[in-house]
């Protein structure tokens, strides 16, 4: 991306928290938290300061499968950059002295999502909608927070960051053959060792309250989807644009502007590597919230039936300068292609992307749905009282 | 990059910073009002009336709105803060003159009884979701005791009470009070056709009528007030506080945004390395607001009930040893660098250069290039950040505590929760 003055960088480390042990919640994101407490000639302080000199909008943070650290910058900062985030994944100080502050950063992390009943619906959901351990969210509990010693963070470490399995994205202004030979430099003598595999429970799926005491109700509802790298990927994703991307969405238009039920209320298509879910999400007041879950699964149920060409041709339209538009951002572009190199083991470039685009009709998006219809929904709610789920057949 | 401006002969100004190697175009109408331009029973008009702009025109319902910017696959929304009401698109540059079009019209909305009403549902939804989310409001009530009856005082959403009690002809009398061309902007960034969108706003927009608009700006009173509202149900405490600072106008509100990044930047900070490294706080941060004529550095902490007094006081320690001792070159050096990638990051899509243009021009009537964000920041002194120290005083601040804490003494003293 030539005409950009950026660079931006995803790194992707195969350690996420499906790779926490049962009786250790959150400690991927402990040893996340961990890493970037001092590694190799730096210590905690040194790591931030470095990066603030050299401009460097980072973040980290944990997933289901990987650990993704990462940030943009001015371009000519790039190498030194990488370097620097070669020393966090391969020689972190993992130090004794900065055991209990971390410990103490991951409960107020922990902390922080009781108060966010809107993620906390769809931790929730996602938990149930998946069977274990892919339906888990980094934060861990409290139990195994305060339980977690070093001995574990270490090997956690020495097991999970490893190459086999980890990707570098790169977009920006940047030159080919130097970044080669840099990241060559910084990961080439980097090893990898077997790791064990990954054993899964039953999900859990049906209808779950949490009780709160509150003016608003929260909901949660999702359904069985095909991953990312699935021939069919787009015909689901083109039906879920249908019912929330735009304003004139069916969602949107359904339950905000037809029904002034809430403010906020999406669909979006989740994807691990195997399998896939659409996730939904309505926030509204209490006395709302039966009429807003009613409408909200009337709507999926409806969507099997088909959908309209005017649909499709906005959605088009959308998708279209969204795939363009993501020229303009070097930080976008290097996530989206990490994302495709974990999903396909390629990248799609936008071309091919608009392609696809190009080919969506009615006839392939209405073939898709009638033989993979909205259903067995697992559904969650946070709130003052349960509502009745007769539609969600589970 | 080329900046080209034209004003009607209404008054409406139309302004662009076009960039003819962009992939996309962004444009918006900012209109010069906001919370601080409604008098007492009209709190929370402004916001409402930018969430009835897109319910249709006399030529538009509100499905045709919603349905058209979907069409040119923009990415189109709105807000309202304090002193501005934005409504703006990003598109493909083939699609700017449809989107100029659809945003001149909505511009002038039908303000239907039955929509009005329809919509009134909606906000006191989108009110009842703010009080349910951290912080609980805590913002918007520290702006209120510390402005006291000052204008910048009143919130954007306003209350369930105030919303309730609004009526479609309220609307329309302050609709046609500030909507005026004389207090509108059209502003444009990215790959702009510039003449065409001289002459959709001329035919779009030429006719609306020009009348004299003022806007109230006294000056910013000062407050040591402290409030502490009970919410039993929350698991963290929330704490805002607001000292004043620099507001638009003024020459220094670029040390005002250095010094609030070395203070309480979210990382790499003099906040940061006490109390969120230290995992004693899950937040404590420090931002510069800029306001006309009045602007306000506003600390925010967020952290477990029990630990809330200790770490006031640890805030108000940091804030008395930069008051006594200063800042080092280093953190200069530090947080310069910090600001200007990050101007240099954010101006690379033309949808945010829309902002900073727009943003501009509205509070100053100026242009300034990234160059000069940059510039501007990099020429501050040690010697700058002192006589900021000097004017502003952090020992007169507001505070508004939020959370299960039925006591809490910042003076060191105990907390006790219930």
């Amino acid at each position: 991306m030539p005409w950009l003055e950026s660079a931006a960088f995803t790194l992707l480390v195969p350690a996420g928290c499906s790779r926490d042990p049962e009786r250790l919640a959150g400690l991927a994101g402990f040893t996340c938290e961990m890493a970037q407490r001092g590694a190799g000639p730096r210590d905690s302080r040194q790591f931030i300061e470095d990066l603030e000199m050299l401009g460097v909008d980072g973040s980290a943070s944990v997933a289901n499968a990987h650990t993704s650290l990462g940030g943009a910058m001015p371009a000519e900062n790039l190498y030194e950059a990488l370097a620097i985030y070669a020393d966090v994944v391969r020689r972190p100080h993992l130090d004794e002295c900065e055991l209990e502050d971390s410990r103490l950063v991951c409960l107020q992390e922990l902390r922080a999502l009781e108060d966010d009943f809107a993620q906390k619906v769809m931790v929730e959901l996602r938990r149930r909608r998946y069977p274990d351990p892919y339906g888990r969210s980094g934060q861990g509990t409290e139990e195994a927070l305060h339980s977690i010693d070093l001995e574990q963070i270490r090997h956690y470490f020495q097991t999970f960051y490893r190459p086999r399995g980890a990707i570098l994205g790169v977009a920006g202004k940047l030159d080919w053959p130097r970044l080669c030979a840099h990241v060559e430099r910084l990961f080439g003598d980097w090893t990898s060792h077997p790791v064990p595999e990954i054993l899964e429970s039953r999900a859990l799926g049906g209808y779950h309250h949490l009780p709160h005491s509150s003016s608003q109700t929260h909901i949660g509802v999702a359904y069985p989807s095909v991953p990312y790298a699935h021939d069919d990927y787009f015909q689901a994703r083109g039906a879920v644009g249908i019912l929330s991307d735009g304003m004139s969405s069916r969602l949107f238009t359904e339950i905000r502007e037809k029904r002034g039920l809430c403010y906020s209320v999406y669909a979006s298509c989740h994807s691990l590597h195997d399998r896939g879910s659409v996730v939904c999400y309505a926030g509204t007041t209490t006395e709302r919230a039966q009429e807003t879950l009613n409408v909200l699964l009337c709507e999926l149920v409806r969507l099997s039936r088909g959908v309209e060409q005017d649909e499709l041709d906005r959605l088009k339209a959308r998708i279209k300068s969204i795939l363009i538009m993501q020229q303009e951002s070097s930080m976008s572009r290097s996530s989206s292609i990490a994302a495709d190199w974990y999903f396909l083991h390629r990248v799609r470039t936008l071309q091919e992307l608009g392609r696809i685009v190009d080919q969506l009709s009615c006839d392939t998006i209405n073939r898709y749905l009638a033989s993979n219809p909205p259903g067995d929904f697992t559904v969650v709610t946070l709130g003052d009282k349960p509502l009745e789920t007769s539609l969600a057949v589970s | 990059m080329q900046f080209r401006e034209h004003r009607l002969p209404n008054g409406l100004e139309i302004i662009a910073e076009c960039n003819p190697d962009a992939y996309s175009a962004a444009l918006g109408f900012f209109v010069n009002t906001g919370a601080r331009d409604e008098s007492g029973n009209l709190a929370g008009v402004s916001h409402f009336l930018e969430h009835m702009a897109f319910k249709g025109t006399p030529a538009r319902s509100a499905a045709d709105v919603n349905r058209e910017l979907d069409e040119i696959g923009s990415h189109a929304n709105a807000f309202t803060s304090e002193e501005q009401t934005v409504y703006y698109a990003a598109v493909l540059p083939e699609w700017q003159r449809r989107a100029t079009a659809i945003l001149s019209d909505i511009l002038r909305p039908a303000l239907r009884d039955d929509d009005f009403n329809l919509e009134k549902q909606v906000i006191l939804e989108e009110i009842a979701k703010y009080e349910d989310q951290p912080p609980f409001g805590a913002g918007e009530k520290c702006m209120a005791l510390h402005f006291r009856n000052h204008p910048l005082g009143h919130s954007v959403l306003g209350t369930n009470e105030t919303v309730t009690a609004l009526t479609p002809e309220l609307m329309r009398g302050y609709f046609e009070r500030r909507y005026r061309p004389n207090n509108i902007c059209l502003v444009a960034a990215g790959k702009v056709d510039f003449a065409a969108l001289v002459a959709d706003a001329e035919q779009h927009c030429g006719a609306w009528p020009a009348r004299k608009v003022a806007r109230e700006t006294p000056p910013a009173p000062s407050s040591t007030d402290f409030q502490l509202i009970h919410k039993p149900s929350a698991a963290q405490q929330y704490v805002v506080q607001i000292a004043n600072g620099p507001a638009t106008e003024d020459a220094d509100r670029f040390a005002g945004g250095l010094f609030a990044t070395i203070l309480g930047d979210d990382s790499g900070s003099r906040f940061f390395w006490e109390l969120v490294d230290t995992g004693r706080a899950e937040c404590a941060s420090m931002t510069a607001c800029e306001f006309q004529r009045a602007g306000v550095f506003m600390t925010f902490l967020c952290c477990a009930p029990a630990d809330a007094a200790e770490n006031l006081s640890c805030l108000e320690r940091l804030l008395a040893q930069v008051e006594e001792e200063g800042i080092t070159e280093a953190e200069l050096t530090r947080a310069k660098s910090k600001i200007c990638s990050q101007v240099v990051l954010q101006s690379e899509r033309p949808s945010n250069r829309l902002f900073a243009v727009g943003g501009n021009w509205l509070a100053r009537r100026e242009y300034r290039t990234i160059r000069d964000a940059v510039d501007s920041y990099r020429s501050v002194t040690l010697h700058d950040i002192h006589d900021l120290l000097a004017k502003y005083s952090f020992r007169h601040q507001t505070t508004v505590a939020v959370g299960p804490l039925t006591r809490l003494d910042s003076a060191g003293g105990p907390a006790s929760s219930d």
